[in-house]
């Protein structure tokens, strides 16, 4: 099968691609970023998803399935080029499969949709609405992407589309937002907040990928793994020091003393738990998780121990 | 060796707490922490400290906990009985102590208490989710107690002077136990209006904390007197149904559960005074109501 992948210049876009190209597809990636050391018999083009050069990728390849990896978080691109990422790429890549009859579209979506919030529930159902967007507005395109994705369900019945919520991933390669805010020697974590953080090893995520490519499963699903576990559990797991900050001072801290400029809003993340209900992708899939969160964070740990100073 | 203070309220925990924890047939991970951020590690020291409170201080006396089904999905709905949530806290003691095998009684946190830090921490980490129906469902799918005050904050704010009425009791339990297909097992909580008297609620200064009130008795501050407390439980209902039903019909069955709980508080008051119990509410074997 020809599989397309748009943003395959990331790391578990890498891992994804040797995963698809042991399994016999061939695969053809599309990144603005270069793609340092790609693996043998990949088919690179190191161009912009929105621009004209990727809908000649469409024609000349005509691809079997689109796997749409090329969005991204608020936490790495802060800039209004985010929403022209996120939004004007995903239409692109819904457009040309359309018009080159691809027969499959999976959009790599994030749990974070549903966002964080005191009221909001553990382990979200598919069927329920983001909230989270009026403390966080920042997350709007990822939100905007996503039920965008979802209306192809309806607006494009020629092909099979596939929305994934994945929560987050963790893992050697030191993929993804909990990854990166696990980073350092010590966390910063809110006083008197301790929400459940939901995540799956990166290998867990490329296997939902490629089980989504080989069910075809049509429509939205989250897409989790083992159970979620407490944000201080994951810091004390992976070998970093909690250091909790009352909420005020953190967020006059923000964008100071190495931390990341931050929306007030991204704080109802730490504060919060964002989880989702996985069980539907589960039984129209088949998937089940190989690694549970003690092994997510003994490989994060391994390949990240604590930094020296 | 390292101090610290929690390694030391590690040690504290009382043994037999530890034991019966270690029988809970909740599925912990290897960190001792359930899918919903339920732990061992906050649940230890808790009834540590309740289990001087159940035990000794209010040396609580419960009746009827022979009809409490030992496992699966259960919904034990009571009366509030005194201006802080002490009703919860006792009947969730009774739960894990006199049940065996142990059972943890979850209550439906009020939402305000996820937004106040430590608060959220604490009562998450115990198993007391806030009460959100989503919630509810998911925990009563699983098989697990639920603990539930249908008078919900209006039933803690209750004076000293109305501590045995009932205020108004909402439906959605009586349409969760029907959708969700769960016995109820109403119950009576007494004595909580006694060790803690409530002679008004302050308001503006519960609002300065983030909370809806705080209760001030005759020495200020809502701490507790040791007042005998007392639970009583009644024999399991059953309402039959989707939990779409007319008002009507749910108000017929929340009317049920009320007057339950109602004579169970007078069987209990009766008792009290020494007086002989009425024609018993509350005995035999368990009522199946069709709607």
């Amino acid at each position: 099968m020809k599989v397309l992948v748009p943003g395959i210049g990331g790391r578990l876009g890498k891992m994804l691609a040797e995963r698809l190209i042991e399994l016999g597809h061939d695969v053809i990636g599309i990144d603005r970023r270069p793609f340092r050391d790609a693996p043998p018999g990949l088919e690179m083009h190191e161009i912009d998803i929105r621009k004209r050069a990727a809908e000649d990728v469409f024609r000349r390849v005509r691809p079997n399935a689109v796997l749409h990896m090329a969005t991204v978080t608020h936490l790495v691109v802060q800039s209004e080029d985010r929403y022209r990422i996120n939004l004007g790429g995903t239409r692109a890549v819904f457009e040309h499969s359309h018009t080159y009859g691809v027969e499959h579209v999976v959009f790599v979506g994030r749990h974070t949709y549903y966002g964080a919030a005191a009221d909001s529930p553990l382990f979200h159902n598919e069927d329920e609405p983001p909230m989270g967007l009026s403390s966080f507005p920042e997350l709007a395109d990822l939100v905007a992407a996503d039920l965008y994705a979802g209306s192809a369900l309806w607006r494009y019945p020629s092909f099979v589309t596939s929305v994934l919520r994945m929560v987050y991933t963790l893992g050697p390669t030191g993929h993804g937002t909990l990854a990166s805010f696990l980073r350092g020697k010590r966390v910063p974590t809110l006083l008197g907040f301790d929400p459940l953080f939901h995540f799956m090893h990166e290998q867990d995520v490329v296997n939902a990928l490629c089980t989504t490519l080989d069910k075809r499963p049509r429509g939205v699903f989250n897409v989790a793994g083992p159970q979620p576990v407490p944000l201080s559990m994951v810091i004390r797991e992976t070998g970093r020091t909690n250091i909790p900050i009352p909420e005020i001072v953190f967020g006059a801290m923000l964008g100071r003393f190495g931390l990341p400029k931050l929306p007030t809003g991204a704080l109802e993340h730490i504060k919060y738990p964002v989880t989702v209900d996985g069980s539907a992708f589960k039984k129209a899939t088949g998937f089940e998780h190989a690694i549970d969160e003690k092994g997510a964070m003994g490989a994060y740990r391994q390949s990240f121990p604590r930094p020296h100073s | 060796m390292r101090f610290s203070l929690g390694s030391l309220i590690r040690r504290s925990v009382d043994p037999e707490v530890r034991e019966r924890l270690d029988r809970l047939e909740i599925p912990f991970n290897e960190y001792g922490v359930d899918r919903y951020g339920i732990s061992k590690q906050y649940l230890g020291p808790s009834l540590t400290a309740l289990k001087f409170f159940f035990k000794y201080y209010f040396s609580v006396e419960s009746h009827g906990i022979e009809h409490v089904p030992k496992h699966g999905r259960v919904m034990l709905v009571g009366n509030h009985s005194g201006g802080i949530a002490l009703d919860g806290a006792m009947t969730h003691a009774s739960q894990f102590f006199e049940m065996n095998p142990p059972r943890l009684a979850q209550g439906m946190a009020e939402k305000f208490l996820n937004k106040v830090p430590f608060a959220s921490q604490l009562t998450n980490r115990c198993g007391h989710l806030t009460g959100l129906p989503e919630h509810a469902e998911r925990l009563l799918a699983d098989e697990r107690m639920l603990m539930v005050f249908p008078e919900g904050a209006r039933g803690t704010a209750k004076l000293f002077k109305d501590r045995y009425s009932l205020v108004h009791f909402g439906t959605g339990f009586v349409r969760l136990a029907m959708k969700m297909k769960t016995p109820i097992v109403p119950f009576a909580f007494l004595g909580g209006g006694e060790a803690i008297p409530t002679i008004s609620n302050a308001v503006s200064i519960g609002k300065l904390f983030g909370v809806p009130y705080i209760p001030v008795t005759p020495w200020l501050f809502a701490i507790p007197l040791p007042a005998k407390l007392e639970v009583y439980y009644s024999e399991p209902m059953f309402f039959e149904g989707t939990g779409s039903e007319e008002d009507e019909v749910v108000h017929g069955h929340v009317e049920k559960v009320k007057e339950r709980i109602a004579s169970l508080i007078d069987q209990g008051r009766r008792r009290r005074r020494g007086e002989p119990p009425l024609v018993t509410a509350g005995s035999g074997g368990s009522t199946s109501v069709t709607s």
